[in-house]
């Protein structure tokens, strides 16, 4: 539950997109704290005839039936989780804008962090074997020559 | 007639796009300078070209003639001039055209400036840009000719998607397409090293300017798309993680690593088979996103036609690209020697973990847009990914980037000492600290992650500018010392500032926009008011207006703010007849500090219309913000490093370069 919330606010606080608005006049609830919890939960659904748009941000007619859906489930007296896990119900996965952590989504939530994990890690042991194995020495005495020779050449190669 | 001149010119601009794949490629294996040069011509006169096929084409829209079946279904003779001009690649076949007309500009660019190029590579970098001419000049011929004729002719045509009829979508394509299209040209000097086996200095300041143009481009497109976006679907949005959008967005986020580790490559010779890897990846997802788009896999404003053949075709051209290039690298990368030995901490290091973080971040837009795609194809459930996906991944791998940002100037190459680096950034740490503290203090609404929010954002300006402070030594000493100091200082330097000191401007608005907004839905008869915010909002009249191809609802809204009158605002809905589209037109009052925004909706039957309005605080940093950082790289562009003979120098000096 303080998980839950914590993605929330967090998902709120980073959202890129807006708190947006297409809720239509006489639709929001009069009590704000449950109006409040209504937008939040609208943000995580999907506005099944749109393209990646929330409930929240569509006008489509579908978008607003969920939207008093959502509703009316709340002033019911269900909480958030109750909410979803009604509306996933009937519409199945396929309505949430996040999908749920689970065998076939793992690759999905996993492979963004994987990536600065292993790469992380990945970087660090190439740097040490690289310190390790080629750290600078002076040239001896062929080396010089060569390069004596090759600081010489005149004409360049292009 | 016209148009078939058109269509015989892109049918020889196929022909010498086939020479300039094939004989420089043979002249620069067998050191021949005579069919070298032949990739000089090709490349020029395929702009001729392609350039002819073009030209008819917007004569043909200008005109209206609706006999080509293009300008049929995409124009209308009552459109405004500008929107007959971008209905030239507002479609499909169009926009293809402009796409291989850029590309055909910057292979004559090269062919133009490249003297100072070594003929081997400026010929085996024309070949390959004359490849990828070839397979999309032939994917049009095949599968998307233009200037296919209607017979009989219709009298008038379908017109054009009122969404695209828009000033900011008017031109958001062919930014988009000079950036897409200008990572075309990394790509290509990237295969010309692999084939030549070598990558130097000189080859590394060629990358660069390139990438930096076509990252300036993708920029302003990308701003351009989101602020249409803003003000044209009505409800206040900017971003919304559509996959169309990702696929402009993954690109930028490559060619913003490409960019960090090109710098690496040139000033100290390491990363080059990294570098070349990215240059790779930033055109192969152009082109993924080209495939996205065009193929229909993918419903929305942007995807103009779906037929299968036209997807078949992309993505075999596609794969024959990326899977060429990637088998190139494998074969060829091996051989580059990497130089340049450098301590974890250092300027190096500190590109290195921008390159880490910007890729992982890359990664996360790239597996959100395609995983349902694959899951689908794998016959697996079908699940959606959306916005709150991508702020639990992208944007938590983007946050530790952000705050680096400052940091990473401020390190030497080499070794460098972090401690002297914090030190110089006490002051914009303090700043940082002190704007959080008062936006905790004395703003209440709001999550508090917001003061902290706008703290990264100040962080970041001053960060951007503490360095060049330093370098021009600002507070250290007379104002006309550091005037002349400014005006000495790398043109690259200016930009960066700009650039980073634009990202905290955007995060400024990102933040502000998203902890603040204010909004009111409501229903107003004509002479009723509402509040939103310290404004209120009478409607005192709702009219119809006669635009050139649409009618309009006009709402006439009084704003008084503490009393005081500022005006109307008339934001309208327009019905198109011809296309039977709506399109709402907000109203926008914007102080540069905030967006009052306001938009009418429907008669709700009663005689009151439905009046949405939304105090947006920091919107205008989000565009102020891009704006600035592709100014930024503008004014890179121009630096004296890019217009000096670069492989002469390098033979005079070998490595010898300053560290700056």
């Amino acid at each position: 539950m303080i998980m839950r919330r914590v993605v929330l606010t967090l998902s709120l606080f980073m959202a890129l997109v807006s708190p947006a608005l297409a809720v239509n006049p006489g639709e929001a609830l009069s009590d704000p704290a449950l109006e409040a919890r209504a937008r939040t939960i609208s943000k995580e659904l999907r506005c099944l005839v749109c393209q990646n748009q929330s409930i929240d941000d569509s006008d489509a007619d579908l978008a607003g039936d969920l939207r008093k859906l959502v509703r009316d489930r709340l002033v019911a007296g269900d909480s958030d989780e109750q909410v979803l896990d009604y509306i996933v119900a009937r519409y199945g996965d396929f309505v949430l804008l996040r999908p749920p952590f689970d065998v076939t989504t793992a690759l999905l939530w996993l492979t963004p962090f994987g990536v600065v994990v292993f790469g992380g890690v990945g970087l660090w042991l190439a740097f040490r074997r690289r310190s390790v194995t080629r750290a600078p020495q002076a040239l001896d005495s062929e080396e010089k020559s060569k390069l004596a020779a090759l600081l010489n050449e005149t004409t360049p190669r292009d | 007639m016209i148009a078939e001149l058109g269509h015989f010119a892109l049918i020889l601009a196929l022909a010498v796009a086939l020479v300039q794949m094939v004989v420089p490629m043979i002249g620069a294996h067998r050191d021949d300078e005579a069919l070298m040069g032949v990739a000089n011509k090709a490349a020029l006169v395929q702009f001729v070209l392609i350039g002819f096929a073009f030209a008819v084409l917007v004569h043909a829209f200008v005109t209206s003639d609706f006999s080509l079946k293009l300008v049929a279904d995409n124009s209308h003779s009552a459109k405004p001039l500008i929107y007959k001009i971008s209905g030239v690649w507002a479609n499909h076949e169009g926009s293809m055209v402009l796409w291989v007309l850029i590309l055909a500009l910057y292979g004559a660019l090269v062919a133009f400036f490249g003297a100072n190029l070594p003929s081997a590579l400026r010929a085996r970098v024309l070949a390959v840009q004359g490849s990828i001419g070839v397979a999309f000049i032939g994917f049009i011929l095949i599968t998307s000719n233009p200037f296919m004729r209607l017979m009989p002719a219709p009298f008038e045509g379908r017109g054009l998607n009122p969404l695209l009829q828009d000033p900011g979508l008017a031109f958001h394509p062919p930014f988009l397409y000079a950036g897409y299209v200008g990572l075309s040209m990394a790509f290509s000097f990237a295969i010309a090293a692999l084939i030549e086996g070598r990558v130097d200095a000189s080859w590394a300041r060629w990358v660069r300017p390139w990438t930096l143009g076509a990252w300036v481009a993708l920029t302003i497109g990308i701003a351009m798309g989101s602020w249409w976006a803003y003000y044209t679907l009505g409800w206040g949005g900017y971003w919304f993680w559509d996959p169309v959008e990702n696929a402009s967005l993954m690109p930028w986020i490559v060619a913003t690593a490409l960019l960090h580790s090109a710098i690496v490559a040139e000033k100290r010779g390491a990363l080059k088979s990294w570098t070349i890897l990215l240059a790779i990846f930033a055109f192969s997802l152009s082109l993924i996103g080209t495939f996205l788009v065009r193929s229909g896999v993918l419903n929305s404003v942007h995807a103009f036609a779906s037929d299968p053949m036209r997807g078949v075709v992309i993505l075999g051209i596609v794969t024959v690209f990326i899977g060429g290039a990637l088998v190139l690298y494998g074969w060829r990368a091996p051989a580059l020697k990497a130089e340049g030995m450098f301590a974890p901490m250092s300027r190096e290091g500190a590109l290195i973990v921008n390159n880490l973080l910007l890729s992982a971040a890359g990664v996360a837009v790239f597996i959100g847009t395609l995983y349902p795609l694959f899951l689908d194809a794998l016959g697996g459930p079908k699940i959606t990914v959306g916005a709150p996906f991508f702020n639990m991944t992208f944007v938590p791998i983007m946050l530790p980037l952000l705050i680096l940002v400052p940091l990473g100037p401020l390190l030497g190459w080499k070794r460098a000492d972090l401690v002297a680096a914090l030190e110089r950034l006490m002051g914009a740490g303090a700043l940082a600290v002190l704007v959080s503290l008062c936006v905790f203090a004395f703003v209440s609404e709001g999550p508090w992650l917001a003061a902290l929010g706008m703290g990264l954002a100040t962080w970041l300006v001053v960060g951007a500018f503490t360095e060049f402070a330093a370098r021009i030594a600002l507070f250290s000493g007379p104002l006309t010392t550091s005037l002349r100091r400014a005006r000495l200082l790398p043109r690259a330097q200016w930009g960066m500032a700009f650039a980073h000191g634009g990202l905290g401007i955007l995060v400024a608005g990102l933040v502000g926009m998203t902890a603040w907004q204010s909004e009111l839905v409501t229903a107003l008869k004509e002479g009723e008011s509402a509040t939103v915010a310290d404004y209120t909002l009478t409607l005192e009249k709702v009219g119809l207006r006669q635009g050139p191809n649409y009618e309009a609802l006009v709402g006439v809204i009084r704003v008084k703010k503490d009393g005081k009158d500022l005006g109307f605002m008339m934001p309208e809905k327009r019905r198109f007849p011809v296309e039977r589209q709506e399109k709402t037109e907000a109203a926008i009052r914007t102080n540069g500090m905030s967006d009052l925004y306001v938009v009418i909706g429907d008669d709700n039957g009663h005689g009151g219309y439905t009046i949405r309005a939304y105090v947006n605080p920091f919107a205008p940093w989000i565009w102020g913000g891009a704006i600035i950082m592709a100014f930024g790289g503008l004014i890179s562009l121009t630096d004296r490093r890019y217009r000096v003979g670069a492989p002469t120098r390098a033979r005079l000096r070998p490595q010898s370069q300053p560290a700056q």
